[in-house]
């Protein structure tokens, strides 16, 4: 879908989310540890949500949120994040977006 | 040539007729008593022959009387047959009764073990003797019989755990091959996916038991995290098991446990922030249009949740035994296993321990 494509490429990190999950804030407590700051988009919070949620499902994602994009490449959900986290692959695909530590 | 008759009470007084008739009924009586709920196991096959009744056995005819010597001898044959029919009848028949023995004893056995297996759970406080806990009156038959399965099974895991951790220890002090110990590591990794499959099913059932820690002993309760152990907790236990250690497997394990520090911490406030929601939600006057069900709708939204929380959380924990794995060489990772198998035998042990422990008379 066009416009799951187009907002998942408007910053380096994209999460889609609902409003109501709590994994979906899980993974975003994750990458803020990591120093990144990702967009959160609350699909049940857009009109054309219903589109989106079926978007994401056929892009593959088990379970329509969260879906985290870098890149605006899909990487998966929760599983997926947390296998990359524990085997070393995440750190490095977020190197480009890690914010400044603010002294 | 004796008459048919005396052969009849011969054969009475071998034991040989009566039992017949008594068999089938013990046969029977088994099979009444092999209650529908057991389940999975036959505890007794039956030997369908057995119902077949004795069809071989063929009472002796009277005897016809002989008019002539031809006919005598042909009567006397005919006599001869039956006996010998009724012999080989006989054997037939007393070699079922000893199969059908010899089942019972098994059975017998087997009965001797499940109740055995029921008493060790029941000590463990597990959930198939908890009749007490009220949060399970009301339950439906599905989640009730879905729950004792995974106990039942869980059981099954601890012992299997305990003789493995046994044949790790005799292979680590028996110097093995390592192509050998890479056997004994495969199962062991193997086994605590089983564990992580059937916590899987058992959250499907009723996710709150499987974070209750119910199934678990008390001190492993003590130390739970979202329905089980701390991934971080593996590596702390296991870590100091490992020396001598290469300056790049100490850099991977340090990532490693930071990362797992990193997605626990994640989870754990995840967890929290489902708390909080539900209690606000829960705390929440329903809107002006009294609207109760949408209230209890969105709660249970909330707990559906809960499932994925568990999901996630052994999900941390395999891929943290996978990476330590990889990480080490085959013989450290058989030494890890080892060590961590034993420490959760011995909080276990302290449990039971625990439970057992003199206490001041009130």
């Amino acid at each position: 879908m066009d416009k799951v494509m187009r907002l998942a490429s408007e910053k380096g990190v994209v999460i889609f989310s609902k409003s109501s999950c709590c994994l979906c804030y899980a993974v975003n407590i994750l990458f803020q540890e990591l120093g990144v700051r990702p967009l959160m988009y609350e699909i049940d919070q857009d009109p054309e949500g219903r589109e989106m949620e079926k978007a994401l499902m056929r892009l593959g994602c088990n379970a329509p949120v969260p879906a985290v994009f870098i890149a605006g490449k899909l990487i998966g959900s929760t599983n997926e994040v947390m296998s990359l986290h524990l085997s070393g692959s995440l750190i490095p695909q977020l190197k480009p977006y890690m914010q400044q530590t603010m002294s | 040539m004796s008459s048919p008759s005396t052969e009849l009470a011969s054969f009475r007084r071998m034991g040989i007729y009566e039992p017949f008739h008594s068999m089938s009924t013990w046969a029977n009586n088994f099979k009444d008593n092999d209650s529908p709920n057991t389940g999975s196991s036959t505890v007794v096959q039956m030997d369908a022959r057995l119902d077949n009744k004795s069809s071989e056995y063929v009472s002796p005819e009277p005897g016809e009387p002989s008019r002539n010597d031809h006919e005598a001898n042909r009567a006397n044959d005919k006599i001869q047959r039956r006996l010998a029919q009724n012999r080989e009848a006989a054997r037939k028949s007393r070699l079922r009764k000893k199969a059908y023995v010899q089942q019972l004893e098994t059975s017998r056995l087997k009965l001797a073990q499940l109740e055995q297996e029921l008493e060790r759970a029941r000590q463990q406080g597990l959930y198939i003797g908890g009749i007490s806990d009220t949060n399970y009156l009301g339950m439906s038959a599905t989640v009730n019989s879905g729950i004792a399965a995974f106990e039942m099974e869980y059981v099954h895991w601890v012992d299997e755990q305990h003789r493995q951790i046994s044949e790790l220890r005799n292979a680590l002090q028996a110097h093995i091959t390592d192509i050998e110990l890479r056997i004994l590591v495969k199962s062991g990794l193997n086994h605590y996916s089983n564990l992580f499959r059937m916590k899987a099913d058992a959250a499907k059932v009723d996710v709150f038991y499987l974070i209750s820690g119910m199934w678990r002993t008390s001190t492993e309760r003590f130390f739970q995290w979202i329905g089980g152990f701390r991934p971080s907790e593996l590596l702390n236990v296991v870590t100091p098991q490992l020396e001598p250690l290469t300056d790049q497997q100490i850099v991977d394990i340090c990532n490693l446990r930071q990362s797992s520090q990193q997605a626990e911490d994640a989870l754990s406030q995840g967890v929290d922030k489902l708390q909080q929601t539900l209690a606000q939600c829960m705390a929440a006057e329903p809107g002006g249009t009294g609207n109760y069900g949408s209230q209890m709708a969105a709660a249970m939204e909330n707990l559906e949740a809960l499932e994925g929380f568990v999901n996630q959380a052994d999900h941390l924990r395999q891929q943290t035994l996978q990476h330590m794995s990889r990480v080490l060489t085959i013989r450290q990772a058989a030494r890890g296993l080892l060590a961590l198998g034993e420490y959760f035998h011995r909080l276990r042990a302290l449990s039971s321990l625990w439970a057992a422990r003199p206490r001041e008379p009130a």
